[in-house]
């Protein structure tokens, strides 16, 4: 079986590996690296959960090859904080329930620390456009939104 | 599911990939991926060989071309949204955009790779049409052109052969003409029910010149001319908008899936052609 082998930094830490060149960079984090915290819903780009930093800017990884992401810097949902630090939008989904089930959440906080690197005073139409590409069957994003508006909110108190 | 087998090239240059074209007949090219990938993974397609366009550098750049603008291969959908250039000189592919997929889709998917792509409900074909862009084609036996017209013809079908690439897009300037665009999805962002993009022109308030372009009713993105030719010699009142949204919904044929039925979508096709027109020509110089 054909295989490349690809360099890529995930959430600060150099891997190197021989992948299938139709090895999808969800399966490759979830299976290759074991960073399972990155979920795969609809496995075709429409729901969002899988959504993960790639050199900086939101990407989907199941319509992502792991060997397209060959020397780029992938950041998942395990490098944005922890349970002990936890990244502000964590800490305000957690507060407002921006979340039940958690299939969608890892997507969600993807695209939410994007939107408000971009624009740390979203409007509630701001938000809902962001989160537009990510589904979530629980919670009807009401509260979701209050999560990142809140998330903002503690962002620009805790901003330089 | 996962996709099937296939092999990988990587094309350090233009050059590269249609090299690699040429000596891969069952090759397709790898551009953002953002349906390719999609359609592989449900085994909708499974091409024996991807030919990764992504590090080829300088070619998704947006730059002028005479009045209007030129757009490499792998501009990038929100580079294309987002620029200042292109809000200028084809503020229609600009307002086109504010229906087209969702952020993240845009950070990677590519618009030349949309319009190889073809997909009957997509929204960048009919701007294409509606604007009379240029398409250019490259292999190694040459280069040619492409006007839009021509480019689309079918359901994924293009004027593409298989050892070409499209290489750039070419946007004529506005001019005077009026734009607008209209979309009807089920949710924000999604695969359009029905799409029209409309261009005029007026002088001395006799419309002189029009494209009405539809997507999501048929196989490809395509002209209404019976709605243009409704809108075409005198004002644009209220007797010609009727005319005109009569003649779109009686010139199309459109299908009925779980999202829409066809006599919805032909209704869709009258209304869309109103706003678009009604848009178009408040904003003709």
């Amino acid at each position: 079986m054909e295989r490349e082998t690809i360099s890529v930094t995930v959430n600060g830490r150099a891997y190197e590996r021989a992948v299938e060149p139709r090895r999808l960079l969800s399966d490759f984090l979830r299976e290759d690296l074991r960073l399972t915290g990155t979920h795969v819903g609809c496995e075709h780009g429409v729901c969002g959960s899988c959504t993960v930093m790639m050199d900086g800017v939101t990407a989907r990884s199941c319509l992502t090859f792991a060997v397209m992401a060959d020397g780029a810097e992938i950041e998942t949902i395990e490098g944005l904080g922890s349970v002990e630090a936890m990244h502000p939008v964590q800490q305000a989904f957690w507060e407002k329930h921006g979340l039940q089930c958690g299939f969608c959440t890892p997507g969600m906080l993807m695209t939410a620390v994007e939107l408000l690197k971009a624009n740390p005073d979203p409007s509630v139409d701001d938000i809902r456009d962001a989160i537009s590409g990510n589904l979530c069957r629980c919670t009807g994003y009401q509260t979701i939104v209050e999560s990142i508006q809140y998330a903002a909110k503690l962002m620009r108190e805790d901003g330089p | 599911m996962k996709p099937a087998r296939f092999r990988y090239l990587r094309a350090a240059s233009v050059n590269d990939a249609l090299q690699a074209l040429a000596e891969n007949p069952d090759a397709q090219i790898l551009a953002g991926g953002q349906s390719l990938i999609a359609m592989m993974n449900l085994r909708l397609v499974k091409p024996a060989c991807l030919i990764d366009i992504n590090r080829i550098s300088n070619i998704g750049y947006i730059d002028e071309d005479g009045d209007g603008v030129a757009i490499g291969a792998l501009a990038r959908h929100n580079d294309v949204k987002h620029s200042p250039l292109i809000r200028e000189r084809c503020p229609l592919l600009t307002e086109a955009y504010e229906s087209i997929a969702h952020h993240t889709v845009r950070n990677r998917g590519t618009l030349g790779g949309n319009l190889c792509h073809a997909d009957p409900s997509s929204e960048t074909p009919a701007v294409m049409v509606a604007t009379g862009a240029t398409l250019m084609l490259q292999s190694l036996r040459g280069q040619r052109e492409v006007g839009a017209e021509d480019f689309f013809l079918g359901t994924y079908e293009t004027a593409r052969r298989q050892d070409e690439m499209l290489t750039e897009i070419r946007l004529p300037g506005r001019r005077t003409d009026g734009w607008a665009f209209a979309e009807i999805s089920n949710r924000h962002g999604d695969f359009a029910i029905a799409v029209i993009a409309t261009t005029l022109r007026i002088e001395d308030g006799r419309c002189e010149a029009a494209r009405v372009v539809a997507s999501g009713v048929g196989e490809h993105a395509a002209r209404l001319e019976p709605a243009e030719e409704a809108l075409i010699g005198g004002p644009i009142d209220d007797a010609r908008l009727d005319a005109a949204a009569a003649a779109a919904a009686g010139a199309v044929d459109p299908h009925s899936d779980s999202h829409a039925d066809a006599a919805y979508r032909r209704d869709a096709i009258a209304a869309l052609t109103r706003r678009t027109v009604r848009r178009a020509a408040a904003r003709c110089d």
